[in-house]
């Protein structure tokens, strides 16, 4: 038996400790690890994720402040098994992969609408929010010079510097695999990207799709009208929710199409419609932001 | 001119095109051939631009980035497209 088998069964023997059926390994993104005893689920952190600030985040998620807005862990403890983090969390509902047009936009909104609104004071410290730093993570990561992997860095070159500055808690890292349902209603899962930042970059994932022609207009101004009704600041008061989501929305279109360029590339494939629609953004992002016309692309 | 009804004397009015005849003893009132037609179409215009109920509210629209997509340029037909949907569900 290799490691990973031995932190698999450490995660079921975990499993079967606080669940209420036999534990299975769920499937999830590669880096994590996930294993559901019937109501209770098991999370194995990416490897190399540091300790601190997960359990800062964990004693924020177990806080009051935001009961109903983020799934409260079973325990606030972080284990740590084979070298990895664990975690331990009631299991929900996932929004339904085969029905994307049903996925629950209004309700997201709320919740983040309510997420960004709760005062920091109220929670335990936390580290920064994720979001800005994984941009340019994910462009690195961008190993040769074909012309697509060149539009990227150079759109990434484009932007001007994203440090956020103060703001409010943020989710991180939302999209629709970033909720789940209980018998209460969805709630929003996740506390590894949890923490202070610029709430926009919670919206910054739907802004793109948007703006890319991907996401119906219609879908769009659903979610964002019912974020701003809900009380949701990230995108302004004023009738322009792009004075504020602008930026935001043009790192998050050269992180993603960075990340589709790596996986078309990975299965050995041409780049399909949806990610072309997002190489022909991030051109326009490069042709409209045009002092970097001459920032060189290596 | 004189009331069919109660014999008063009849005195002509002129109101947006339309003879009016009113009887001065029992305030009733003629009309001439086809100004009944007259005042029902004006009736019926009027309601048009009056009582008919306003149109809804447009949605709102909260406008587009210049970097966005050209107009009606969408590519909402990749519904089921793979890398769509694992977009839309991952990190």
């Amino acid at each position: 038996m290799d490691d990973s088998d031995d932190l698999i069964d450490e995660l079921l023997r975990i499993g079967a400790r606080y669940g209420d059926a036999p534990a299975e390994v769920l499937p999830t993104r590669p880096d994590v690890i996930i294993v559901r005893a019937g109501s209770v689920v098991v999370k194995a952190h990416a490897p190399g994720a540091a300790e601190a600030p997960l359990v800062e985040r964990m004693r924020a998620v177990a806080h009051p402040a935001l009961r109903g807005i983020m799934l409260e862990p079973l325990t606030e403890e972080v284990t740590v098994v084979h070298g990895r983090l664990v975690t331990v969390w009631p299991a929900g509902v996932p929004v339904d992969h085969r029905d994307p047009d049903a996925a629950p936009w209004e309700a997201s909104a709320r919740l983040l609408a309510r997420l960004h609104a709760v005062p920091a004071r109220e929670l335990p410290s936390l580290p920064a929010a994720g979001g800005p730093a994984r941009v340019a993570a994910t462009v690195a990561r961008l190993d040769g010079d074909s012309a697509a992997e060149r539009v990227v860095r150079r759109a990434l070159a484009c932007l001007p510097s994203l440090d956020a500055g103060p703001g409010s808690p943020a989710h991180g890292d939302w999209h629709m695999g970033q909720l789940v349902r209980l018998p209460g209603g969805w709630i929003l899962i996740d506390v590894d990207d949890l923490g202070i930042g610029d709430p926009a970059w919670d919206l910054a994932r739907p802004a793109a799709w948007f703006a890319a022609g991907l996401l119906e207009p219609e879908v769009w101004h659903r979610f964002l009208g019912a974020y701003r009704a809900a009380g949701g600041l990230a995108a302004g008061a004023g009738a322009d929710p792009w004075e504020r989501l602008d930026l935001p929305a043009q790192a998050m279109t050269v992180q993603l199409t960075a990340a589709a360029v790596a996986t078309a590339k990975r299965e050995g494939r041409p780049l399909d419609e949806v990610e072309q629609v997002l190489i022909d953004t991030c051109q326009r992002i490069v042709q409209l932001r045009s002092a970097c016309h001459s920032v060189p692309t290596q | 001119m004189q009331c069919p009804k109660c014999r008063g004397a009849m005195r002509t009015y002129e109101r947006n095109g339309v003879h009016i005849d009113q009887c001065d003893g029992c305030r009733g009132i003629f009309l001439d051939y086809g100004e009944l037609e007259t005042l029902t179409r004006m009736e019926s215009q009027w309601s048009q631009s009056h009582a008919a109920p306003p149109p809804p509210p447009p949605p709102p629209v909260h406008g587009a980035p210049a970097w966005g997509a050209p107009h009606h340029g969408g590519h909402y037909g990749h519904h089921r497209q793979r890398s769509w949907v694992g977009m839309l569900f991952s990190t």
